[in-house]
C-alpha cells in the first residue's frame, strides 16, 4: 500500500482515537454521581492527608 | 503571534478551566502542572529509554547524567518538605517485594520496545508518534490488570520498606545525593569521548524537578503516571459491565473511591490529561510535524510490549516517574532496587529491540 495513504488512513484513525478518549472522559465527568467535598487547592499548609491514588499502591 | 499558537494557548486554557470547573482549582493546578511536564519532556526531547539505550548502545552517559541531575535536584528539593509536613505530603514509599525485582526487569526490558517508558509513552503519544498511539490502549489494559493482580503479587513476599527520611533529611538527602553522584562516576570514563553535554536535557531536568517539587506540594504526594492509567482501563470495563466490588484491588479503599469518582478527581489522571495536551502543544508550537509510520510488525511487538509495560509498572509499584522519581526523592530504597532492575531489563530489551524492524529516522523514534 501508498505510504502517503497509510500515513493518511493512521492520522485518521489517531485523530478518532483522540475523538472517542475526550468523550469518553466528558461522558464519565458527567455521569458520575459522588459527592466529594473539594480539597484545598493546595495540599502543603491545608492540614489534610492526600486522599490517597499512587503508583506506589498508596 | 502566530495564529496556530494562539490556538494551542487557547486549548490549554480551556483543559485547565474546564478541569477546573468539574473538580475544583487543585485539579486545575494539577492540570496546569501535567502541561508543563508534557511542555518540557517533548520541548527538551527528555526521555528515560532512549538516555538508556544510548549508553547500552554508544556509551553516552548523557541521557543518564540529566536522569541523575533530574533526581539529585527533586530531592534537594522535596525530601525537606516531606520531612517537615509529613501529615500533609507523603512520600512514594513500598516495600523491597519479589515483584518489585521481576516488575522493574521487566518494565526495564519492555520500554525499550514501546520506545517509551511511562511518561515517554504519554508524551509522544500526545505528540503523535504511530508507536506510542499504538502503545497507549495497551498500556493501559495492562496497567489495569496489573493493578488488579497486584496484592498477589505482594503476597508472594519480600522486605518491608525502607524509608530513609526515618533518619533525618539531611542524612536521607546526603545518601541520596552520593547514589546519585556514584552513578554518575561509573559512567564518568565514557563522557569525554561522547562530547559535549546537551543544554537541553539539563534545561529539562532542571525545569522537571522545579514541576515535581510543585507537584509534591499541591497534590501532597509525588507525581505519578501508571495508577492514572490503569484507572482509565478500569472505568472502562466497569462501563462494560465489570463489578469491580470482589477486586482485591479496585474493590479496597482509596481504590474503589477514585473508581466511583469521575475520573478528573484523580491526581494522576488530571497530570496524565495535562502532559498529553502539553506534548501536543509543544510538538505543533513550530509547526506542522512529520511523521514516520513504522512497520505493521514493529507496531504489533510495540503494542504487545505496552500490555507487558503496564503490567510490570504495577508490580514494580509504578513506572520510571511514580517507581524511580517518586521513590528516590521520597528517600525510599525501592527506587534504587526499581532503578537497578529496570537498567538490567533494558540491556535486555536494547538486544531485543535490535532484532525487530526499528524506524530509522522517525521523528520521535
Amino acid at each position: 500500500m501508498n505510504t502517503n495513504l497509510r500515513l493518511r488512513r493512521f492520522r485518521r484513525f489517531t485523530a478518532l482515537f483522540w475523538l472517542g478518549f475526550t468523550v469518553l472522559i466528558l461522558l464519565d465527568a458527567f455521569s458520575s454521581r459522588v459527592y466529594r467535598p473539594e480539597p484545598p487547592p493546595i495540599a502543603l499548609g491545608s492540614g489534610q492527608a492526600p486522599g490517597g491514588g499512587h503508583c506506589s499502591g498508596r | 503571534m502566530p495564529i496556530r499558537r494562539l490556538l494551542l494557548i487557547a486549548g490549554a486554557l480551556v483543559l485547565v478551566f474546564a478541569v477546573t470547573l468539574l473538580a475544583g482549582l487543585r485539579q486545575g493546578l494539577l492540570t496546569l502542572l501535567g502541561l508543563g511536564f508534557g511542555a518540557v519532556l517533548q520541548g527538551c526531547r527528555f526521555g528515560f529509554t532512549t538516555g538508556w539505550r544510548e549508553y547500552l548502545e554508544r556509551r553516552n552517559p548523557h541521557g543518564l547524567w540529566a536522569q541523575l541531575l533530574l533526581l539529585a535536584l527533586a530531592s534537594s528539593l522535596m525530601l525537606p518538605l516531606l520531612a517537615q509536613h509529613s501529615g500533609e505530603l507523603v512520600g512514594a514509599v513500598a516495600p523491597l517485594t519479589f515483584s518489585l525485582v521481576l516488575g522493574a526487569f521487566l518494565f526495564g526490558a519492555a520500554m525499550q520496545l514501546t520506545d517509551g517508558c511511562g511518561s515517554g509513552t504519554l508524551y509522544k503519544a500526545g505528540a503523535g508518534s504511530p508507536l506510542s498511539v499504538v502503545v497507549l490502549p495497551t498500556f493501559v489494559l495492562g496497567s489495569f490488570l496489573g493493578a488488579s493482580h497486584q496484592p498477589a503479587w505482594v503476597a508472594l513476599g519480600g522486605l518491608p520498606p525502607v524509608d530513609l527520611l526515618r533518619y533525618g533529611w539531611p542524612l536521607a538527602l546526603a545518601l541520596t545525593l552520593s547514589g546519585c553522584a556514584l552513578v554518575a562516576l561509573l559512567t564518568l570514563p565514557q563522557a569525554r569521548a561522547a562530547g559535549p553535554w546537551p543544554r537541553r536535557w539539563v534545561i529539562g531536568a532542571v525545569l522537571l524537578a522545579l514541576l515535581a517539587a510543585l507537584h509534591l506540594i499541591v497534590a501532597g504526594q509525588p507525581w505519578g503516571i501508571v495508577y492514572g492509567v490503569g484507572l482509565w482501563g478500569a472505568k472502562a470495563f466497569a462501563a462494560l459491565g465489570w463489578n469491580p466490588a470482589a477486586d482485591p484491588f479496585w474493590g479496597v479503599a482509596p481504590h474503589a473511591a477514585r473508581l466511583a469518582e469521575p475520573i478528573v478527581y484523580d491526581v494522576t489522571s488530571v497530570t496524565n490529561f495535562g502532559l498529553l495536551y502539553g506534548a501536543y502543544a509543544a510538538s505543533r508550537w513550530h509547526g506542522p510535524v512529520t511523521t514516520n509510520l513504522p512497520s505493521a510488525r514493529r507496531l504489533l511487538v510495540a503494542a504487545a510490549a505496552g500490555l507487558v509495560l503496564g503490567y510490570s509498572s504495577r508490580m514494580a509499584f509504578g513506572c520510571n516517574v511514580g517507581a524511580l522519581l517518586g521513590g528516590i526523592t521520597s528517600a525510599s530504597l525501592h527506587g534504587w532496587v526499581w532503578f537497578a532492575m529496570a537498567f538490567l531489563g533494558s540491556m535486555v530489551g536494547v538486544r531485543l529491540r535490535r532484532r525487530i524492524d526499528v524506524p530509522q529516522g522517525a521523528v520521535f523514534a
